[in-house]
């Protein structure tokens, strides 16, 4: 089996930049959500004034 | 929602199904032997990579013609993807060369095409940063794709119009080129597992743009008031 520690090596850091790459889209998503929340709470503080 | 987890999970299935077949169905290469077997995971990532700068490619041209924002949110989140599937092949690449060629990288037509494809989108992605108007961005932004689309058929044509260190088209690469049949179902399996994947995060990606767009427009109303 010459060679098997390429071929970990390849899939683990290629999962890894997949899964790395899907995190940040779904820290990414989870921030603007919070900023959605805070922008429309603001925009009713300032209807009600 | 439910249609996203669907798409998530069969994305993650069908990728660990195409290694098991990479590792357990696939015949053993003959010269190469268990190395080879990062053919199916390195081409299948270069084959999503250039579909997703190819729908990227369409949809910078639809904004450009038609100036509506889902265009420009479906290039962008294009773009991203093929970075990330060309970021694998960058690396999967190197990791093979080393033991069969003795080194990591060399300026072959292949290898030096595929980083430029690389950077020209990694610049398609800084230039969006740097610009704060947004339909300027998705102008600029969009005729920067149509160039940097450029490379992608250089990349695809390079191992068959000049013969250098990378290895010969085994697909689409002429009379004398082919896979063993046990080899062809499993590369195509993978072809197919990466591009469910591809299409997966492309959709994951398309749904942040559009939230951003609407951070933006509420932005705007929050200052008016």
């Amino acid at each position: 089996m010459k060679n098997l520690d390429s071929i970990f090596w390849a899939y683990i850091l290629g999962w890894a930049i997949f899964f790395g790459f899907f995190v940040s889209i779904a820290k990414r998503s989870n921030d603007l959500r919070a900023e959605v929340d805070r922008l429309k709470r603001s925009l009713g503080n300032s209807q009600e004034k | 929602m439910a249609k996203r987890v669907l798409l998530g999970a069969a994305a993650v299935l069908l990728v660990i199904a195409a290694a098991y077949a990479s590792f357990f169905v696939a015949p053993e290469e003959r010269t190469m032997g268990v190395l080879q077997r990062i053919f199916y995971f390195h081409v299948s990532c270069a084959w999503a990579g250039l579909t997703a700068f190819s729908i990227g490619f369409l949809t910078n041209l639809l904004y450009v013609w038609k100036r509506k924002d889902k265009y420009d949110w479906l290039g962008v989140s294009c773009a991203e993807v093929g970075v990330a599937f060309t970021t694998v092949v960058l690396i999967s690449g190197p990791i093979w060369a080393k033991p069969a060629w003795g080194i990591y990288w060399t300026w072959d037509a292949r290898l030096t095409s595929t980083f430029i494809l690389w950077l020209l989108y990694i610049a398609y992605l800084l230039l969006r940063t740097l610009i704060e108007e947004p339909d300027r961005r998705a102008l600029l932004s969009a005729l920067f794709g149509i160039f940097a689309f450029i490379d992608v058929p250089i990349v695809f044509g390079a191992i068959r119009w000049w013969r250098t260190q990378h290895p010969a088209p085994v697909i689409m690469g002429g009379p004398n080129s082919g896979l063993a049949p046990g080899m062809r179902g499993t590369f195509f399996f993978a072809v197919f597992a990466m591009h469910i994947l591809m299409w997966f995060l492309i959709s994951e990606r398309y749904s942040l743009e559009k939230m951003r767009s609407d951070v933006e427009l509420l932005r705007q109303e929050a200052e008016a008031t």
